[in-house]
Protein backbone atom coordinates (compact mmCIF):
# COMPACT_ATOMS: atom_id res chain seq x y z
CA UNK A 1 0.00 0.00 0.00
CA UNK A 2 2.28 2.76 -1.31
CA UNK A 3 -0.84 5.15 -2.11
CA UNK A 4 -0.69 8.74 -1.48
CA UNK A 5 -2.23 10.32 1.22
CA UNK A 6 -4.89 13.29 -0.66
CA UNK A 7 -4.98 16.52 0.88
CA UNK A 8 -8.26 18.05 -0.17
CA UNK A 9 -7.31 22.26 -0.14
CA UNK A 10 -10.67 23.46 1.08
CA UNK A 11 -11.18 27.09 0.90
CA UNK A 12 -13.00 29.41 3.85
CA UNK A 13 -16.28 29.48 1.84
CA UNK A 14 -19.07 27.17 3.39
CA UNK A 15 -19.11 24.32 1.40
CA UNK A 16 -22.14 22.84 -0.56
CA UNK A 17 -22.93 20.41 2.21
CA UNK A 18 -22.53 23.31 4.62
CA UNK A 19 -25.16 25.36 3.10
CA UNK A 20 -27.59 22.21 2.96
CA UNK A 21 -27.08 22.01 6.63
CA UNK A 22 -28.47 25.46 7.48
CA UNK A 23 -31.50 24.35 5.50
CA UNK A 24 -32.13 21.54 7.22
CA UNK A 25 -33.71 20.99 10.74
CA UNK A 26 -30.46 19.60 12.61
CA UNK A 27 -28.87 19.98 9.80
CA UNK A 28 -30.12 16.61 8.38
CA UNK A 29 -27.30 14.97 10.69
CA UNK A 30 -25.30 15.20 7.78
CA UNK A 31 -21.69 15.37 9.93
CA UNK A 32 -23.02 12.65 12.11
CA UNK A 33 -22.14 10.09 9.29
CA UNK A 34 -20.41 6.87 10.82
CA UNK A 35 -19.65 5.55 7.26
CA UNK A 36 -21.18 2.31 8.42
CA UNK A 37 -22.48 1.53 4.75
CA UNK A 38 -25.94 0.84 5.61
CA UNK A 39 -27.40 3.51 3.64
CA UNK A 40 -25.77 2.18 0.83
CA UNK A 41 -26.08 -1.70 0.97
CA UNK A 42 -30.09 -0.98 0.98
CA UNK A 43 -29.94 1.02 -1.43
CA UNK A 44 -31.16 -0.07 -5.36
CA UNK A 45 -29.48 3.11 -6.89
CA UNK A 46 -25.90 1.66 -5.60
CA UNK A 47 -23.63 1.21 -8.41
CA UNK A 48 -25.36 3.39 -10.92
CA UNK A 49 -22.76 6.30 -12.10
CA UNK A 50 -20.00 4.66 -9.77
CA UNK A 51 -22.16 6.34 -7.00
CA UNK A 52 -23.65 4.96 -4.05
CA UNK A 53 -25.40 6.84 -1.07
CA UNK A 54 -22.42 6.91 1.28
CA UNK A 55 -19.91 8.14 -1.05
CA UNK A 56 -22.28 11.00 -2.24
CA UNK A 57 -22.18 12.22 1.23
CA UNK A 58 -18.33 11.49 1.91
CA UNK A 59 -17.99 13.49 -0.76
CA UNK A 60 -20.09 16.50 0.17
CA UNK A 61 -18.74 16.00 3.38
CA UNK A 62 -15.34 16.26 1.54
CA UNK A 63 -16.03 19.76 -0.28
CA UNK A 64 -15.57 17.89 -3.00
CA UNK A 65 -18.34 19.91 -4.46
CA UNK A 66 -18.11 19.59 -8.36
CA UNK A 67 -18.63 15.82 -8.42
CA UNK A 68 -21.76 16.06 -6.02
CA UNK A 69 -23.33 18.94 -7.81
CA UNK A 70 -22.04 17.14 -11.50
CA UNK A 71 -23.22 13.68 -11.11
CA UNK A 72 -25.89 12.59 -12.91
CA UNK A 73 -26.65 10.00 -9.78
CA UNK A 74 -28.93 12.76 -8.02
CA UNK A 75 -31.43 12.23 -10.64
CA UNK A 76 -31.48 8.17 -9.97
CA UNK A 77 -31.82 8.00 -6.39
CA UNK A 78 -35.58 8.44 -6.13
CA UNK A 79 -35.38 10.04 -2.58
CA UNK A 80 -37.05 7.56 -1.25
CA UNK A 81 -35.82 7.76 2.51
CA UNK A 82 -34.95 3.79 2.83
CA UNK A 83 -31.52 4.99 3.35
CA UNK A 84 -32.71 7.19 6.29
CA UNK A 85 -34.76 4.82 7.54
CA UNK A 86 -31.71 2.04 7.78
CA UNK A 87 -29.05 5.02 8.98
CA UNK A 88 -28.18 4.68 13.02
CA UNK A 89 -27.63 8.73 12.71
CA UNK A 90 -30.98 9.53 10.86
CA UNK A 91 -28.80 11.15 7.84
CA UNK A 92 -30.89 12.82 5.11
CA UNK A 93 -28.92 12.05 2.02
CA UNK A 94 -32.14 12.51 0.05
CA UNK A 95 -32.44 15.82 1.15
CA UNK A 96 -29.08 16.27 0.30
CA UNK A 97 -29.90 15.32 -3.02
CA UNK A 98 -32.74 17.32 -3.59
CA UNK A 99 -30.73 20.04 -2.96
CA UNK A 100 -28.20 19.14 -5.72
CA UNK A 101 -31.20 19.02 -7.79
CA UNK A 102 -32.47 22.28 -7.24
CA UNK A 103 -28.77 23.40 -8.15
CA UNK A 104 -28.78 22.15 -11.41
CA UNK A 105 -29.19 25.07 -14.24
CA UNK A 106 -32.89 24.39 -15.68
CA UNK A 107 -31.99 24.27 -19.06
CA UNK A 108 -29.31 21.09 -17.92
CA UNK A 109 -32.30 19.12 -15.42
CA UNK A 110 -33.59 16.13 -17.41
CA UNK A 111 -36.03 17.52 -20.14
CA UNK A 112 -38.63 15.18 -19.33
CA UNK A 113 -38.84 16.28 -15.61
CA UNK A 114 -38.70 20.07 -16.42
CA UNK A 115 -40.94 20.19 -19.30
CA UNK A 116 -43.66 18.59 -17.45
CA UNK A 117 -43.07 20.94 -14.16
CA UNK A 118 -43.26 23.72 -16.26
CA UNK A 119 -46.38 22.59 -18.67
CA UNK A 120 -48.69 22.62 -15.33
CA UNK A 121 -48.64 26.36 -16.04
CA UNK A 122 -50.10 26.39 -19.31
CA UNK A 123 -53.72 25.76 -17.57
CA UNK A 124 -54.96 26.22 -14.45
CA UNK A 125 -55.59 22.46 -14.61
CA UNK A 126 -52.28 22.05 -13.45
CA UNK A 127 -51.88 18.81 -15.69
CA UNK A 128 -48.30 18.26 -17.00
CA UNK A 129 -49.59 16.69 -19.92
CA UNK A 130 -51.36 20.05 -20.64
CA UNK A 131 -54.72 18.71 -20.49
CA UNK A 132 -57.06 21.73 -20.46
CA UNK A 133 -60.29 22.38 -18.68
CA UNK A 134 -62.57 21.73 -21.69
CA UNK A 135 -60.70 18.79 -22.12
CA UNK A 136 -60.78 17.27 -18.85
CA UNK A 137 -65.16 18.23 -18.69
CA UNK A 138 -65.05 16.40 -21.85
CA UNK A 139 -63.66 13.49 -20.84
CA UNK A 140 -65.10 13.01 -17.60
CA UNK A 141 -68.80 13.18 -18.77
CA UNK A 142 -68.36 11.54 -21.80
CA UNK A 143 -66.85 8.92 -19.97
CA UNK A 144 -69.75 8.74 -17.42
CA UNK A 145 -71.97 8.86 -19.94
CA UNK A 146 -71.13 5.74 -21.19
CA UNK A 147 -71.08 4.00 -18.38
CA UNK A 148 -74.83 4.97 -17.29
CA UNK A 149 -75.64 3.73 -21.09
CA UNK A 150 -73.77 0.36 -20.77
CA UNK A 151 -73.44 -0.95 -17.21
CA UNK A 152 -76.65 -1.76 -15.57
CA UNK A 153 -76.76 -0.39 -11.68
CA UNK A 154 -74.56 2.55 -12.33
CA UNK A 155 -77.97 4.48 -14.91
CA UNK A 156 -77.47 7.47 -12.24
CA UNK A 157 -73.55 7.58 -12.02
CA UNK A 158 -72.32 11.02 -11.47
CA UNK A 159 -69.05 12.41 -11.83
CA UNK A 160 -69.30 15.73 -10.44
CA UNK A 161 -67.72 18.75 -11.38
CA UNK A 162 -67.36 21.94 -9.63
CA UNK A 163 -69.86 20.90 -6.67
CA UNK A 164 -69.88 23.70 -4.73
CA UNK A 165 -69.46 22.79 -0.68
CA UNK A 166 -69.06 18.65 -1.29
CA UNK A 167 -66.74 17.28 1.50
CA UNK A 168 -63.99 15.69 -0.76
CA UNK A 169 -62.36 16.88 -3.74
CA UNK A 170 -60.49 14.35 -6.03
CA UNK A 171 -57.83 15.30 -7.96
CA UNK A 172 -56.44 12.68 -10.63
CA UNK A 173 -53.38 11.77 -12.35
CA UNK A 174 -53.59 13.44 -15.97
CA UNK A 175 -52.74 9.87 -17.29
CA UNK A 176 -56.03 8.76 -16.92
CA UNK A 177 -58.14 11.34 -18.70
CA UNK A 178 -55.18 11.90 -21.71
CA UNK A 179 -54.41 8.14 -22.09
CA UNK A 180 -56.86 5.73 -19.92
CA UNK A 181 -59.89 7.35 -19.60
CA UNK A 182 -61.93 3.85 -18.48
CA UNK A 183 -59.01 3.64 -15.83
CA UNK A 184 -61.31 6.34 -13.40
CA UNK A 185 -64.47 4.46 -13.90
CA UNK A 186 -63.74 2.18 -10.67
CA UNK A 187 -63.30 4.85 -8.69
CA UNK A 188 -66.27 6.66 -9.18
CA UNK A 189 -68.16 3.78 -8.72
CA UNK A 190 -66.66 2.86 -5.37
CA UNK A 191 -67.51 6.68 -4.31
CA UNK A 192 -70.71 5.93 -5.53
CA UNK A 193 -71.34 2.94 -3.88
CA UNK A 194 -70.34 4.34 -0.30
CA UNK A 195 -72.71 7.69 -0.72
CA UNK A 196 -69.79 9.77 -0.74
CA UNK A 197 -70.28 13.45 -0.97
CA UNK A 198 -67.60 14.37 -3.73
CA UNK A 199 -66.78 16.47 -7.14
CA UNK A 200 -63.63 16.66 -9.07
CA UNK A 201 -62.88 20.43 -10.21
CA UNK A 202 -61.87 22.08 -13.37
CA UNK A 203 -58.87 24.06 -12.28
CA UNK A 204 -56.24 22.15 -9.95
CA UNK A 205 -57.49 18.84 -10.83
CA UNK A 206 -54.22 17.00 -11.98
CA UNK A 207 -52.52 15.12 -8.91
CA UNK A 208 -49.31 15.19 -10.29
CA UNK A 209 -46.48 18.24 -9.39
CA UNK A 210 -43.15 17.60 -11.49
CA UNK A 211 -41.49 20.61 -9.92
CA UNK A 212 -40.94 18.83 -6.74
CA UNK A 213 -38.86 16.61 -8.97
CA UNK A 214 -37.02 19.38 -10.43
CA UNK A 215 -36.39 20.89 -6.87
CA UNK A 216 -37.62 23.91 -8.30
CA UNK A 217 -39.26 25.47 -5.01
CA UNK A 218 -40.91 28.47 -6.51
CA UNK A 219 -42.56 26.51 -8.80
CA UNK A 220 -43.86 23.68 -6.43
CA UNK A 221 -45.54 25.92 -4.41
CA UNK A 222 -47.00 27.97 -7.06
CA UNK A 223 -48.03 24.64 -8.46
CA UNK A 224 -49.73 23.30 -4.51
CA UNK A 225 -51.26 26.98 -4.32
CA UNK A 226 -53.23 26.57 -7.25
CA UNK A 227 -54.76 23.22 -6.09
CA UNK A 228 -55.37 24.96 -2.80
CA UNK A 229 -56.68 27.87 -4.21
CA UNK A 230 -59.32 25.41 -6.28
CA UNK A 231 -60.28 23.38 -3.05
CA UNK A 232 -61.02 26.66 -1.10
CA UNK A 233 -62.81 28.13 -4.13
CA UNK A 234 -65.69 24.84 -3.84
CA UNK A 235 -65.86 25.14 0.02
CA UNK A 236 -64.39 21.71 -0.07
CA UNK A 237 -63.08 19.87 3.26
CA UNK A 238 -61.00 17.43 2.25
CA UNK A 239 -58.81 16.99 -0.78
CA UNK A 240 -58.15 13.18 -1.70
CA UNK A 241 -55.22 12.76 -3.32
CA UNK A 242 -55.65 9.34 -4.67
CA UNK A 243 -52.11 8.17 -5.48
CA UNK B 1 -67.28 -7.07 -0.10
CA UNK B 2 -65.45 -10.28 -0.40
CA UNK B 3 -62.97 -12.80 -1.44
CA UNK B 4 -65.56 -15.42 -2.63
CA UNK B 5 -64.92 -14.93 -6.08
CA UNK B 6 -61.53 -16.23 -5.74
CA UNK B 7 -62.20 -18.82 -3.02
CA UNK B 8 -61.90 -21.66 -6.13
CA UNK B 9 -59.82 -19.54 -8.54
CA UNK B 10 -56.94 -19.41 -5.97
CA UNK B 11 -55.35 -16.57 -7.88
CA UNK B 12 -52.54 -15.07 -6.22
CA UNK B 13 -51.54 -11.50 -5.22
CA UNK B 14 -48.83 -9.74 -3.28
CA UNK B 15 -48.80 -5.71 -2.91
CA UNK B 16 -45.92 -3.10 -3.14
CA UNK B 17 -46.03 -0.65 -0.48
CA UNK B 18 -45.76 2.75 -2.26
CA UNK B 19 -42.51 4.84 -0.26
CA UNK B 20 -44.75 7.46 -0.24
CA UNK B 21 -47.80 6.55 1.62
CA UNK B 22 -45.93 4.11 3.99
CA UNK B 23 -42.19 4.98 4.53
CA UNK B 24 -42.40 8.64 4.17
CA UNK B 25 -46.11 9.29 5.27
CA UNK B 26 -47.98 7.46 7.61
CA UNK B 27 -46.01 4.14 8.47
CA UNK B 28 -46.49 0.84 9.29
CA UNK B 29 -50.28 1.77 10.27
CA UNK B 30 -51.28 2.29 6.61
CA UNK B 31 -49.30 -0.86 5.42
CA UNK B 32 -51.60 -2.67 7.65
CA UNK B 33 -54.70 -1.39 6.50
CA UNK B 34 -53.57 -1.70 2.99
CA UNK B 35 -53.24 -5.38 3.82
CA UNK B 36 -56.77 -5.42 5.57
CA UNK B 37 -58.00 -4.26 2.28
CA UNK B 38 -56.02 -6.57 0.26
CA UNK B 39 -56.83 -9.75 1.97
CA UNK B 40 -60.69 -8.81 2.32
CA UNK B 41 -60.89 -8.65 -1.20
CA UNK B 42 -58.60 -11.93 -2.86
CA UNK B 43 -58.38 -13.71 0.10
CA UNK B 44 -56.10 -13.92 2.96
CA UNK B 45 -55.09 -17.62 1.83
CA UNK B 46 -54.01 -16.09 -1.25
CA UNK B 47 -52.56 -12.80 -0.32
CA UNK B 48 -48.09 -13.25 -0.31
CA UNK B 49 -46.33 -10.69 1.31
CA UNK B 50 -43.00 -9.91 -0.17
CA UNK B 51 -39.70 -9.45 1.63
CA UNK B 52 -38.63 -6.92 2.85
CA UNK B 53 -42.05 -4.94 3.26
CA UNK B 54 -43.63 -2.34 4.87
CA UNK B 55 -41.80 1.01 6.03
CA UNK B 56 -38.19 -1.32 5.22
CA UNK B 57 -40.03 -2.07 1.51
CA UNK B 58 -37.80 -1.17 -1.23
CA UNK B 59 -38.66 1.66 -3.58
CA UNK B 60 -39.70 -0.05 -7.18
CA UNK B 61 -37.69 3.07 -9.18
CA UNK B 62 -40.63 4.52 -10.52
CA UNK B 63 -40.47 7.34 -8.05
CA UNK B 64 -38.51 10.87 -8.14
CA UNK B 65 -39.68 11.15 -11.57
CA UNK B 66 -36.88 8.75 -12.63
CA UNK B 67 -39.63 7.53 -14.99
CA UNK B 68 -39.37 11.01 -16.74
CA UNK B 69 -35.47 11.62 -16.28
CA UNK B 70 -34.53 10.06 -19.29
CA UNK B 71 -32.51 7.24 -18.20
CA UNK B 72 -34.32 4.20 -18.90
CA UNK B 73 -31.50 1.19 -18.30
CA UNK B 74 -30.56 2.94 -15.00
CA UNK B 75 -34.18 2.97 -13.98
CA UNK B 76 -34.23 -0.87 -15.10
CA UNK B 77 -31.21 -1.95 -13.14
CA UNK B 78 -32.58 0.26 -10.27
CA UNK B 79 -35.83 -1.74 -10.74
CA UNK B 80 -34.13 -5.20 -10.32
CA UNK B 81 -34.38 -5.65 -6.67
CA UNK B 82 -37.97 -4.93 -6.80
CA UNK B 83 -38.33 -7.20 -10.21
CA UNK B 84 -36.97 -10.28 -8.26
CA UNK B 85 -39.02 -9.27 -4.77
CA UNK B 86 -41.87 -10.06 -6.96
CA UNK B 87 -41.44 -12.79 -8.69
CA UNK B 88 -39.79 -14.65 -5.69
CA UNK B 89 -43.51 -14.31 -4.47
CA UNK B 90 -44.54 -16.21 -6.99
CA UNK B 91 -47.77 -14.13 -7.13
CA UNK B 92 -49.72 -13.81 -9.92
CA UNK B 93 -50.28 -10.65 -9.34
CA UNK B 94 -48.80 -6.93 -8.12
CA UNK B 95 -51.22 -4.89 -6.55
CA UNK B 96 -49.36 -1.27 -6.97
CA UNK B 97 -51.61 1.61 -5.18
CA UNK B 98 -49.64 4.15 -6.56
CA UNK B 99 -49.12 5.65 -9.91
CA UNK B 100 -45.24 5.38 -10.34
CA UNK B 101 -45.00 2.04 -8.92
CA UNK B 102 -47.57 1.01 -11.34
CA UNK B 103 -45.94 2.22 -14.35
CA UNK B 104 -42.60 1.30 -13.70
CA UNK B 105 -43.51 -2.77 -11.98
CA UNK B 106 -45.29 -3.01 -15.40
CA UNK B 107 -42.93 -1.68 -17.54
CA UNK B 108 -40.35 -4.02 -15.37
CA UNK B 109 -42.16 -7.08 -15.65
CA UNK B 110 -42.39 -6.80 -19.65
CA UNK B 111 -38.29 -5.87 -19.40
CA UNK B 112 -37.50 -8.67 -17.94
CA UNK B 113 -40.07 -10.89 -18.75
CA UNK B 114 -42.00 -11.46 -15.66
CA UNK B 115 -45.58 -13.54 -15.62
CA UNK B 116 -46.56 -11.29 -13.04
CA UNK B 117 -49.28 -8.41 -13.75
CA UNK B 118 -49.57 -5.54 -12.05
CA UNK B 119 -53.11 -3.60 -10.92
CA UNK B 120 -54.60 -0.86 -9.23
CA UNK B 121 -56.43 -1.65 -5.85
CA UNK B 122 -59.56 0.10 -6.95
CA UNK B 123 -59.60 -2.54 -10.01
CA UNK B 124 -59.60 -5.26 -7.59
CA UNK B 125 -62.02 -3.57 -5.59
CA UNK B 126 -65.04 -3.22 -7.71
CA UNK B 127 -64.27 -7.08 -9.14
CA UNK B 128 -64.24 -8.16 -5.70
CA UNK B 129 -67.95 -6.11 -5.73
CA UNK B 130 -68.98 -7.58 -8.93
CA UNK B 131 -69.04 -4.09 -10.85
CA UNK B 132 -66.18 -4.13 -12.87
CA UNK B 133 -67.10 -3.14 -16.27
CA UNK B 134 -65.40 -4.78 -19.15
CA UNK B 135 -63.54 -1.72 -20.29
CA UNK B 136 -61.98 -1.27 -16.90
CA UNK B 137 -59.78 -4.75 -17.31
CA UNK B 138 -56.79 -3.34 -19.26
CA UNK B 139 -53.98 -4.76 -16.69
CA UNK B 140 -56.05 -7.94 -15.77
CA UNK B 141 -55.03 -10.65 -17.17
CA UNK B 142 -56.07 -13.75 -19.16
CA UNK B 143 -57.18 -15.56 -16.00
CA UNK B 144 -59.80 -12.50 -14.59
CA UNK B 145 -60.53 -10.93 -17.79
CA UNK B 146 -64.28 -12.62 -17.66
CA UNK B 147 -64.16 -12.84 -13.61
CA UNK B 148 -67.25 -11.41 -11.64
CA UNK B 149 -68.20 -9.27 -14.53
CA UNK B 150 -71.00 -6.63 -14.11
CA UNK B 151 -73.97 -7.75 -16.05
Amino acid sequence: MASQVIEIKRSKEKTFKDQVMDLLPEGGNLNACLTCGLCSSGCPASGLENMDPRKFLRLAVLGLDDEVLNSNWAWMCTMCQRCIYACPMKIDIPALVFNVRNRWPKENQPKGIRGSCEMAFKNETCSAMGATEEDWRFVVEDVAEEVRDTQPGFENLQAPMDKKGAHFFLNQNSREPVTEPDEMVPMWKILDLVGADWTYGSKGWAAENYCLFCADTEMWEKNVRIKAKAVDDLACKVLLNTE
Amino acid sequence: MNSDWNKDLKVTFTVQDPCQLVRKSLGDPIAEDLRFVVKAVVGEENFIDMTPNRSNNFCCGGGGGFLQSGFPEARRYYGRIKFEQIDQTGADYCITPCHNCHAQIHDMKEHYGGKYHSVHLWTLICLSLGILGENERTYLGPDLAEVNMLS
